[in-house]
């Protein structure tokens, strides 16, 4: 065990501060979940790709800087603590890439890895229907096979910033002789053709951040099937792990947010919540020690599997106690929206609070993953 | 960074584990609270735990608070009836003021030398060669304790209350607090495994309404919140101990984090279990209370989860306005 920094690692946090020192752009930034925002983002992951800090731990071949985990890891702590944009293109990068990089093949890779990170073509997920939310084994939209390719048709729903961006990626029956986790199939589909409707929802933050996608008929080539026909379910599961345990949330989002909610205490001291200040503190370096144990464990060639349910179990009940805790903070303040003379920081608070109440819905809902806990971690009998 | 146990590491908890499985079965446990127990002290001395962090010149195996992490969780899984926790806080500083031949009877188990708690006991002090204190921000002797017995709610922990002439020393007493904390948060990691590891035993073999009851959502629902304590506490006691072991500027932080989050485990966990239980864990007679009573003990005596919070809070947001 050695919790210092090697020298390289130490070089690396200090090159990738430098950077974000003399590029983040001043804030308060443009939601990233409204059109002309989502533009505005496009622009600063542009400028993070062309750096090569768009996605370190990808090869180089690809854009990245076969980056570690570990310094990953040390990146994304600078990043958040930079108080950088939130990412914008996540879905992309952080999830439909790991798939491709377990299952895709070299041309899927070389064709669709770039210009996802250079924010050229942009990707939503689309997992959820109507009829398939926590039970996504339920899936409806089908393919047919037609020559050199499928018909997609169905309707996806929930599709976060699906209305901003180009493709999408999701599962498809494609047998439909069989039910549930059978028979479908992972594809990806391009959203600028006949066949295709966007519909953007707005969210409780008023943001129209939702997309339902409406698909009759739209065409999917053979090449952008990822892994074997009729065994997407095993695909999509491969990499959902990755999306809770780690990728999606690291732990440098939680130690920024904690050392600011103690910079907001400094500011509106309350002696009574100094208990829940230290606590929510510690749980965010207890996040940290976790995951450099976790990424320790990967690196010497283990896996996350169910565990990745604990992670997100854990980040996203920690996120919902800190912005609850700001706002017991902010007291008559906390309701203030930015545009409000007396709006404190820029209300994002209220609007961190406001995303943090979807963290146990999104990705699996928290009741959700403790079912999967209690089942393949705990082996305990199914109900 | 490198976040992992060595091989030898898990080893060494690995044959503590394996000991205690044999050596100290709930039996053991339970009938420490009749008659103090020598057997397994005696079969850690063997283990060389109790001298794991003395130097090797009198007898220890010359390692350090990382090293000690696996052992003490270890046996907190079996809830060995043996203050340990003293054990392996006092004994860095019997080095430190001297005391070298006493330090080499406490590795071969034939002396023992025990502390007390800020504010509270010591346990086995009429057992002890010497009772240590903290007075100030330094380390005390007593020498001749007048001793005042203190009947505690785990049987196995004989504590005293001691009055007598405090002889100062020079020896660092917040280092010697936090090897105490961070040695109890060990063991209530290990507590909690255990008190976990029979409740889950438990849920898939009793059954109600025709299902093991371990198949119903609320009950499997309680489970997984502890597991998920007990998961993040965990690598925050290795970090803790290897802030401790180089000695870094934030090392009683890092405890204070570690043995908050630890305590709040255990007593999340025991809690848990004992609803998981029912009406048969409130028994006597069961074993889960041997385990729920040491981790009750334990959370407390070295500072509870929210003292250790409070020394976090201070570190953050400066000492709270008198
Ligand atoms: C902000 C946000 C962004 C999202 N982005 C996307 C996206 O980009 N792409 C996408 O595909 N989807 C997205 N989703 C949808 C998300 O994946 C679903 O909301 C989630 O899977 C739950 O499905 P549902 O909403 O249909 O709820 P339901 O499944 O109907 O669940 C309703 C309630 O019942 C509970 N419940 C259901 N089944 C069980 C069970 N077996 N045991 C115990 N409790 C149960 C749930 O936990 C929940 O509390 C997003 C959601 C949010 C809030």
């Amino acid at each position: 065990m050695d919790l210092s920094f090697t020298p390289s690692e130490q070089a690396f946090r200090a090159e990738a501060r430098a950077w974000l020192a003399a590029n983040v752009p001043p804030g308060p930034y443009p939601s990233g979940d409204t059109r002309e925002g989502y533009a505005w983002h496009v622009q600063w992951e542009k400028k993070l790709f062309a750096a090569g800090w768009s996605a370190v731990s990808w090869p180089a071949a690809y854009g990245g800087r076969d980056a570690s985990l570990i310094a990953w890891l040390i990146f994304e702590e600078e990043y958040y603590r930079a108080g950088a944009p939130a990412r914008v293109i996540q879905n992309g990068i952080f999830l439909l890439a790991p798939t491709l990089f377990e299952f895709g093949t070299e041309e899927q890779k070389e064709r669709i890895l770039r210009p996802m990170a250079a924010a050229e073509v942009h990707w939503a997920q689309a997992w959820s229907e109507p009829e398939a939310g926590s039970d996504l084994a339920n899936v409806r939209s089908t393919a047919e096979r037609v020559d050199g390719g499928w018909r997609v048709s169905g309707q996806k729903t929930w599709c976060t910033r699906g209305a901003f961006c180009d493709a999408i990626y999701g599962l498809f029956r494609t047998d439909p002789a069989t039910e549930r986790h059978r028979g479908l199939t992972y594809m990806m589909v391009d959203l600028h053709q006949p066949g295709v409707t966007v519909r953007p929802v707005e969210r409780l933050d008023g943001d129209e951040s939702f997309a339902e996608i409406f698909l009759d008929g739209a065409f999917v080539p053979d090449r952008d099937v990822i892994g074997q026909v009729h065994q997407g379910w095993k695909v999509a599961m491969a990499t959902t792990s990755s999306e809770r345990g780690l990728s999606l949330r690291s732990p440098g989002r939680f130690l920024a947010t904690t050392t600011r909610l103690v910079d907001l205490y400094r500011r509106h001291p309350d002696p009574a919540l100094r208990d829940r200040i230290a606590d929510v503190w510690i749980q965010a370096r207890a996040y940290q020690a976790y995951t450099y144990q976790t990424v320790t464990r990967m690196m010497a060639g283990g896996g996350i599997g169910a565990d990745s349910s604990l992670n997100k179990l854990y980040w996203s009940e920690l996120d919902l106690q800190t912005h609850t805790l700001a706002l017991d903070l902010l007291g008559p303040q906390a309701e203030l929206l930015a545009d409000a003379p007396d709006a404190v920081d820029h209300a994002e608070w209220l609007l961190g609070f406001a995303f943090a109440l979807a963290g146990p819905i999104y990705a699996g809902t928290n009741e959700v993953q403790r079912n999967i806990v209690a089942a393949r971690v705990l082996d305990l009998p199914r109900g | 960074m490198h976040f992992a146990f060595t091989e030898e590491q898990q080893q060494i908890g690995d044959a503590v584990r394996d000991a205690l499985a044999d050596a100290c079965p709930a039996g053991v446990v339970r009938a420490a609270w009749a008659a103090p127990d020598t057997a397994v002290r005696s079969l850690l001395a063997d283990l060389g735990v109790l001298g794991l962090n003395l130097p090797e010149a009198v007898g220890g195996l010359g390692l350090g608070m990382v090293d000690a992490v696996l052992p003490l969780t270890e046996a907190g899984r079996a809830a060995a009836p043996v203050a340990l926790v003293e054990t392996i806080a006092t004994n860095p500083t019997l080095a430190a003021i001297g005391e070298a031949d006493l330090a080499a009877q406490v590795a071969t188990g034939e002396a023992f030398v025990t502390l007390r708690a800020p504010g509270g006991y010591a346990v086995d002090a009429d057992r002890a060669a010497l009772v240590l204190v903290v007075e100030g921000d330094r380390v005390g002797v007593v020498r001749a304790p007048r001793l005042v017995a203190q009947p505690a709610v785990d049987g196995s922990r004989r504590l005293f209350a001691v009055e007598g002439d405090v002889e100062p020393t020079d020896a660092d007493g917040r280092e010697l607090l936090d090897r105490a904390a961070l040695a109890a948060a060990a063991q209530l990691v290990g507590l909690s495994h255990h008190m976990l590891a029979m409740a889950v035993d438990y849920a898939k073999t009793r059954r109600q309404f025709g299902a093991p009851i371990g198949s119903f959502q609320a009950v499997q629902h309680h489970l997984v919140d502890a597991l998920l304590r007990v998961r993040f506490a965990a690598p925050t006691v290795a970090q803790a101990a290897w802030h401790v072991d180089a000695g870094t500027a934030e090392a009683s932080l890092q405890v204070a984090m570690a043995t908050s989050l630890a305590a709040d485990a255990a007593s999340l966990t025991a809690r848990k279990a004992l609803q998981v239980h029912g009406a048969i864990g409130y028994t006597f007679e069961y074993d889960l209370h041997l385990w729920m009573k040491r981790a009750w003990s334990l959370s407390a005596a070295w500072g509870d989860a929210r003292a250790h919070r409070a020394r976090v809070a201070d570190h953050l947001l400066g000492a709270p306005d008198a």
